[in-house]
Formats: structure tokens, C-alpha cells, sequence
């Protein structure tokens, strides 16, 4: 089926372009509202931004494929990031991954059975003053504790 | 010396400290844009600007008034035919760097007021904040920030009046430290892969959609309110080294192994040996230090038994000739003679009974996941420091091996069209310098990574 934006997002995708002197300009932004929408960037949504914006598919593809952040792929409901650089590890970054991977019995890039979660480790997030820490979705969680995990992780698996 | 100051974190911590009324409140409400706009030229401007003394504070150090005055003196207004364009720099990646969010959260107004004031002295009418995506709480305060200064009339068509349209927005980035290299962040405002571009043409000539752009760290534009609110000699002699030309008030963090990892505002130029002791509290279970990082990880490590070497009078550095480096002013300068770099001024602290080599294959694996792969020496490069750090931890490499990644970070020096390649390079020689017996150990099967520690206390 052919990629097209909510209302909400079509107006948000309006705004942006005011911005810009260039209508290229738009590739992430466009990109972002895409992803935002499915939780991936299709390759539907890669030919709707390559139409919109009068690039190629191609350059499309090169920009979600240069970036960590676009998904290429369906992806869990929740996204769980865990910084895995070295100021997070010198203060348990790795014992934070081991306790996630177990409790959620998957390894980081892989998703729950039931879609809910997807585990990946990130690097520096900007985080490095209250590290351990790891990223749910758009919220950071900073200052880690493995009860602290426990409750967000449960919070995660029920919702 | 250590000094503490609250010029830029006057609001951190209080309620609403990042809305409008705290920043008329408590540190000044736009009063220097309005100034700036309405009653300076632009040459003015960046004469005030150079007099402040603001060394960037994305990691490089230079000046950020000379960096202005690079800027075509012409602008459409004027008759030429391309607009100015500044572009901020709030891609914060660096891994041990922490100070740019806190600014973006706590104190956004600052930053906008910044780039007013910016936009003016070099001649543009658009701004725009690159933020990394991740960071969402910071780009919802700028945002919010944004809103706030266009309703009052300070953004637009006629800031306070004055007939000098300024528009700031917030760019998006899409999880790519390498787009926190200036060139980088160009193309990826322009909508493309962030690879960064050869120079020159430099940005202040073709930047931004081919256009003059100057491209200034968010640390070092919010600064600017406070410089010209105070007069830019005034601040720039806040610092402890502002007779080498490094002024003013900056961010420090300090993260890793201390006690209390933290942000704090302080005149330029404290000692690591303050930071760690004096304001983090001292080292986790009381232990000595092993290492720190200076100022993000691209930056060579150092130990507190190096000493400054710098018998010559003349030296910026005589006067701590033979003392520990970790009792030196932290300036752009100083810890360019004694070998590393400021960087971004947040510090990790590593202490001791900390394994090296397995921060080394850390850090590696963050440069291979970053290196953009435009350039061999540094896509090939970092993968193979990342491989035989991993072979060694493992215990499976040889010392031709060990040796080797002197020779592979030597074949990315000065190779690569950005100075990630460096970034990468850097560091992984200074740890293979300084902590050669540790590789050692592992080669000779003395030490196995059973055996390697990262944490100081088990995470609980």
C-alpha cells in the first residue's frame, strides 16, 4: 500500500519545509515523521520521501541506511537502548546488558516473542555523569540500579 | 584555581528554571540582544566578541571571535548574493561528555539569545541548532525556548524593533556521532549522509547550502550573553589563563570513577586534581587514579606521574616545570604543551585496578561503529583496532600483533578528510604508549580477561 502521512503530520511536514532554503533539506525531518508514524521507514515510505522532496529513492535510501537511528525493519513496540561506552561501562554498563538480555531472554538487537521490546546497545548518549543509563522510547533513565531495571523493564512487558 | 561561578547555571535546579521568567529573573532576559541588535554594528559585535576570549568549546579551542570574523563582510542586504547561515553545534557524542544537555535543559534561553546576538555579528538571519535526535528533553526546551522569545517579538521579522530579520530552529540528527564534525553537520542539515567534506572551501566560505556559515559549539554561543553582559574583558579575566588568550567561565564534567560524577560552572583554568578531589569528591573506594581522559574520549589519556616539561622561561607551562600534569590549569594551551587536548572539558576519571586494555577495546568498538566509512584508512583502520584489541583481551594475539596497531593508528593519521581519523588514533596510541606492560601481560599470557576489571564496585 502506498506510504502517506497523518493530517497531524502532513501540517508538521508543511512547517518544516518553511524552514529550509532547500526542499532536500527536509530528508531527515521527513524521515523522522515517517518512522514516527510506523515505527520503521519502509521501503513505501522511501519512495513517498523521494517523491515529496523531488530526490531519488536512492539518495532516500543512502540517507536511512548512513543513520543508526532509522529503523530498516519492523521493530518492537518499546525501543530499549543501553549505552554501552566507556564512561557507562566503568560504572556497570555491562552488568546492565547481561540483567536486561536475562530478563527479557533475548540478546541485545532482538525483539521479545510478544513484539514489546527491542533491546540494542547505544553509544554515549551524553548521559556520562549519571551512567549507568539506558534510553526507553523518548525518555532517558539515568542513575541505574537493578531494581530501578526491574520496575522500568516490568513497566515495559505489561503495557 | 578552582573558582566557582553561576553564570550560565544560575537556573539549574529550580522550578520552571529553564522558562522565560527565570531567565529575566535571574540572568539578564535578553537585555544583550536587545543591546546588541539595536544599538551595535556588526563589526562591533565581533570585536566584543574577540575581546571575550571564548575558546570553542566543542573540543578544538579556537577562538570563537576570530571564527566570526572570517565571515564575508558582505550580506544580501548588502548586495551579495548568498545569505550567512550559523549553524550550532549541539550534536553531543562525545563519549565522557555530558555539559551541552544540561545547558539545552536547564538553561535553553541562553542559547537562544546566544544566537541572536551571533546571527547578528556575522551577518545572518537564520540559525540553526543541530541536536542530536536521542536528546528529546533538550530539543523540546529549545523548542519551548524558541516559542517563548518569537512570541515576545525577539525572534522574527523585527527583533526588538530593529529591522534584522532572526529565525533560530532546531535540526534533528538521526544517531551519527560523525555528524558532530562541522562539515558532517552541513550535509546533514542539507538532507544528505553525514560525511564530512573536504576543507576547503571552509564553512565560513561555503558552508551550509554552499553559503557562509560559521559553526559554533552550543556551549560557546551561550556563553556569549554572559560575555557581553559582563563587557568581554571582564569575563575573559574571570580566567585563570586569560593572559594566554583562554577566557571566561565554561562547563566541566566529571564522570567515570568518582564519587560524585557531575556538571559544574567554573572560571577557566581549575586542575584535574581539583575536579577530581575537590569538587567529585574524590575517587570511588578511595583509590588512586590509574588515568583520566581529559576531555572526551578522542583525547590521549594521562597519568598523574607524568610531569610538565618545559624548562624554557618563555614557556606558557615553565611555571609547573616538573610538576604532576594533573596540578595544571585545564586550558586549550596547556594541555596542548603537555601533550593531550582540553576538548570538551568533562573529564573521565579511570581508577586504578581498572584494566586499560579493555577501555582501549571499548573505546574501539565505538570508533568502528562511528568511522562513517568514507575514508580506507579509518573504516579499514578502526575495524582492525577494534579486531586485534578484541584478540588480545582474548589472548590469542601475538607481539607482532601488539606491535602492529602502533603501525595501523600511524596509517591513520593524517590520512583521513576529517579529524576523526585522529580522534580514533590518538587515544589508542597513548593507551598502547603508556600502559605497554598490561598489553604485554595479556600477549605473554600473564593476564587474562577473567581477570580485567572495568567497574569499581559491582553494579547493584
Amino acid at each position: 500500500m502506498p506510504f502517506a502521512l497523518s493530517p497531524e503530520r502532513e501540517r508538521k511536514l508543511q512547517e518544516t519545509l518553511e524552514r529550509y532554503p532547500t526542499k532536500m533539506a527536509a530528508t531527515l525531518p521527513l524521515l523522522h515523521l515517517c518512522q514516527e508514524q510506523d515505527g520503521y521507514v519502509s521501503e513505501d515510505a522511501v519512495e513517498f520521501v523521494a517523491k515529496r522532496l523531488d530526490v531519488s529513492p536512492a539518495h532516500v535510501k543512502g540517507v536511512v541506511t548512513f543513520y543508526t537511528l532509522y529503523n530498516q525493519h519492523p521493530v518492537g513496540k518499546h525501543q530499549v537502548w543501553v549505552c554501552r561506552t566507556l564512561p557507562c561501562a566503568l560504572r556497570g554498563a555491562y552488568e546492565v546488558i547481561d540483567h536486561c538480555e536475562r530478563r527479557l531472554g533475548i540478546k541485545c538487537g532482538e525483539t521479545t516473542a510478544d513484539g514489546k521490546v527491542t533491546l540494542r546497545t547505544a553509544e554515549c548518549l551524553a548521559s556520562c555523569g549519571t551512567a549507568p543509563m539506558m534510553q526507553v522510547d523518548r525518555e532517558y533513565h539515568e542513575n541505574l540500579t537493578r531494581d530501578r531495571v526491574d520496575q522500568i523493564l516490568a513497566r515495559l512487558q505489561e503495557g | 584555581m578552582l573558582k566557582r561561578t553561576n553564570y550560565l547555571t544560575r537556573t539549574y535546579g529550580k522550578p520552571e528554571g529553564w522558562g522565560l521568567a527565570a531567565y529575566e529573573r535571574d540572568l539578564g532576559g535578553y537585555a544583550q540582544a536587545r543591546r546588541v541588535l539595536t544599538t551595535l554594528t556588526r563589526e562591533q559585535v565581533v570585536d566584543e566578541a574577540k575581546k571575550a576570549n571564548i575558546r570553542g568549546r566543542g573540543g578544538a579551542g579556537f577562538p570563537m571571535g576570530v571564527k566570526w570574523s572570517f565571515m564575508p563582510k558582505a550580506t544580501p542586504a548588502a548586495g551579495a548574493a548568498k545569505p550567512h547561515y550559523l549553524v550550532v553545534n549541539a550534536d553531543e557524542g562525545e563519549p565522557g561528555t555530558h555539559k551541552d544537555r544540561t545547558l539545552m535543559e536547564e538553561n535553553p534561553h541562553a542559547c537562544v539569545e546566544g544566537c541572536i546576538i551571533a546571527c547578528y555579528g556575522i551577518g545572518a538571519h537564520v540559525a540553526y541548532i543541530y541536536v542530536r535526535d536521542e536528546l528529546h528533553l533538550s530539543k523540546a526546551r529549545l523548542e519551548g525556548a524558541i516559542k517563548e522569545a518569537r512570541a515576545k517579538g525577539y525572534l522574527g521579522k523585527t527583533p526588538f524593533g530593529k529591522e534584522y530579520p532572526v529565525e533560530v530552529h532546531v535540526h534533528s540528527g538521526a544517531g551519527a556521532y560523525i555528524c558532530g564534525e562541522e562539515t558532517s553537520m552541513l550535509n546533514s542539515i542539507e538532507g544528505r549522509r553525514g560525511e564530512p567534506r573536504m576543507k576547503p572551501p571552509f564553512p565560513a566560505n561555503a558552508g551550509a547550502f554552499g553559503c557562509p556559515t560559521t559553526v559554533n559549539n552550543l556551549e560557546t554561543i551561550a556563553a556569549v550573553p554572559t560575555a557581553f553582559g559582563m563587557g568581554a574583558e571582564e569575563f575573559s579575566k574571570l580566567s585563570a589563563l586569560h593572559h594566554i588568550g583562554d577566557g571566561g567561565v565554561r562547563l566541566y564534567g566529571i564522570n567515570g570513577h568518582v564519587k560524585k560524577p557531575c556538571v559544574v560552572e567554573l572560571a577557566v583554568g581549575p586542575t584535574f586534581n581539583e575536579l577530581i578531589h575537590d569538587v567529585a569528591g574524590g575517587v570511588l573506594g578511595d583509590k588512586g587514579v590509574l588515568c583520566v581522559i581529559p576531555g572526551g574520549s578522542s583525547t590521549p589519556v594521562m597519568r598523574p606521574s607524568e610531569t610538565v616539561q618545559a624548562s624554557d622561561p618563555k614557556s606558557p607551562l615553565h611555571p609547573w616545570h616538573g610538576k604532576s600534569v594533573f596540578d595544571v590549569p585545564l586550558g586549550v594551551d596547556t594541555m596542548r604543551g603537555v601533550g593531550t587536548m582540553l576538548g570538551t572539558c568533562c573529564v573521565t576519571v579511570i581508577a586504578e585496578g581498572t584494566d586499560p586494555v579493555w577501555c582501549m577495546q571499548n573505546l574501539m568498538q565505538f570508533y568502528r561503529h562511528e568511522s562513517c566509512g568514507q575514508c580506507t584508512p579509518c573504516r579499514e583502520g578502526s575495524a582492525w583496532l577494534l579486531r586485534v584489541s578484541e584478540k588480545i583481551l582474548d589472548g590469542n594475539a601475538s607481539l607482532q600483533e601488539l606491535d602492529g596497531l602502533h603501525d595501523i593508528a600511524n596509517g591513520i593519521m593524517g590520512n583521513t578528510i576529517c579529524a576523526f581519523g585522529e580522534g580514533t588514533a590518538m587515544p589508542a596510541l597513548a593507551i598502547l604508549q603508556k600502559f605497554r606492560p598490561e598489553f604485554e601481560a595479556y600477549v605473554r599470557g600473564r593476564r587474562s580477561r577473567a581477570d580485567a576489571r572495568l567497574t569499581v564496585e559491582p553494579w547493584s
